[in-house]
């Protein structure tokens, strides 16, 4: 999604190196995907459900 | 994943064949304090001998931090894919092992080349996101 639109950037972040942004996403489980640091995506989603998710509104 | 066998380094070069453009693989890293700098290190030199579109370039996160800062990266090690016209803004923070070198290796197509897997109807609702969005996706090496 970063690749086709030039307004975003994508992360992979490997949690156990960095425990402190672990934390700071409440990180439990992965993968989890936070988007704009409020929506939070757990497990791996089929594209179109993934893809719906993290570009819901803010609520 | 230290060393890549020579069936995988096989794999590995017949895939990364279909790339059309130059991927700059941008490694920020130091020499101090930072174990997995090295893993990271490691990984990342099995690539380039694979394939001539993919370089890797060491940028030093202490000593170069307006580079640092120009690709948003605020911790080691990390990298960045920059692809032959633009940045893709791809950006992997830690070493990436296990899973995340299979991630790596695809996001390294998707710069170099290979088209988007997203359908076109996701496309067009990607390419409608019209204000700054980060993504952060957390794993765990496995």
């Amino acid at each position: 999604m970063a690749f086709a639109n030039p307004l975003i950037t994508a992360y992979a972040v490997e949690a156990t190196e960095f425990p402190d942004l672990a934390r700071r996403y409440h990180v439990s489980g992965v993968p989890k995907t936070v988007v704009n640091e409020t929506i939070e995506i757990l497990g791996a989603l089929p594209q179109d459900a993934f893809v719906e998710q993290a570009l819901q509104p803010p609520a | 994943m230290a060393l890549l066998s020579p069936t995988d380094q096989d794999k590995l070069r017949t895939a990364f064949d279909e790339m059309t453009s130059p991927v700059r693989v941008l490694f920020f890293t130091q020499t101090l304090d930072c174990e997995t700098c090295v893993q990271a290190r490691q990984i990342l030199d099995e690539l380039p001998p694979l394939s001539g579109k993919i370089t890797v370039e060491e940028v030093n996160f202490v000593l170069d931090k307006e580079k640092a800062a120009q690709y948003g990266i605020d911790r080691v090690p990390a990298l960045a894919l920059v692809g032959e016209k633009s940045d893709s803004r791809i950006r992997f923070l830690g070493a990436p092992s296990g899973y995340e070198f299979i991630s790596l290796v695809q996001a390294l197509l998707l710069v170099g080349g290979r088209g988007t897997s997203l359908t076109p109807e996701n496309l067009a609702r990607v390419a409608s996101i019209d204000k700054p969005t980060t993504m952060k996706v957390f794993t765990t090496p496995t």
